[in-house]
């Protein structure tokens, strides 16, 4: 029984450097921080970062898989608080869940967390979907 | 810096966007979704964000991308998108303030696909001092 308050299952996804590289040729942003650690450290980042928009695509899937399909998704939205760092020969997690936040008219509003080695990397982070 | 004379103003992007099968299939592969028939809901920053980048740093408008941050991101989607769509883009600068030395511009992306409102997107660009 859904209703408000009710805890999602998390799911975790993993992040590697291949799936950085796969992300910025279906998404084609190119930006090296994605992709090469030489140029993330000489703009000042720790290392290689995740595209923000790549860590909401995979929150994204999580929303997706709670309203039976894409086609159900209504609303989302994100802020990008903090990086996704991915170092060369790691998998990192991207670990979501949820809260249902409200119930009308069909519709669900879901509360999404998201945090990536124990760091919140996404904030006021929200969906709605048809369900 | 952004010309502030543009805020408030929509700018029409390229003609007409057409979503092909192959985009979809490897946006889906990467977030291992395996309903390929419709896209996922932020396929579309895709053809979003390549059409700010082509408006914003227009000589009229003069957005710095090379030092651009993305702050935040949000859709509406009112139908969803799939193969063969052909998708035409509008940018409206809904807002513009500079904090300590930072730019942040708030632009709307409106996606239509004959003529009618498919996806609304708002990003939030922040270009850094």
């Amino acid at each position: 029984m859904i209703e408000v308050g009710t805890v999602l299952e998390e799911k975790v996804f993993y992040l590697d450097r291949a799936l950085l590289k796969a992300y910025a040729d279906a998404s084609g942003d190119q930006n090296p921080i994605h992709q090469n650690e030489e140029f993330a450290l000489s703009v000042g980042l720790p290392n290689v970062i995740a595209h923000g928009m790549l860590t909401m695509a995979l929150v994204g899937k999580y929303v997706s898989d709670f309203a039976g399909g894409s086609a159900n998704v209504l609303e989302y939205s994100a802020r990008f608080t903090k990086p996704v760092i991915v170092p060369a020969g790691e998998k990192v997690d991207l670990t979501v869940s949820a809260t249902v936040a409200e119930i009308a008219d069909g519709k669900i509003s879901l509360t999404l967390n998201a945090t990536s080695a124990g760091v919140k990397v996404l904030g006021m982070t929200k969906a709605v979907v048809r369900k | 810096m952004l010309n502030p004379d543009s805020v408030g103003s929509t700018f029409a992007g390229t003609d007409s966007i057409t979503v092909s099968q192959s985009e979809i299939d490897a946006f889906c592969a990467v977030i291992g979704e395996t309903d390929t028939t419709i896209a996922p809901p932020t396929f579309t920053i895709r053809i979003t964000l390549t059409q700010f980048e082509e408006i914003l740093t227009r000589p009229e408008i003069g957005l710095d991308w090379s030092r651009l941050v993305h702050g935040d991101q949000k859709f509406e989607i009112f139908s969803p998108v799939k193969a063969g769509d052909a998708l035409t883009c509008a940018a409206t600068i809904e807002s513009y303030r500079v904090a300590a030395g930072n730019e942040i511009v708030s632009v709307r992306s409106d996606l239509h696909r004959d003529g009618k409102l498919v996806i609304s997107a708002w990003s939030t660009l922040v270009v850094r001092a």
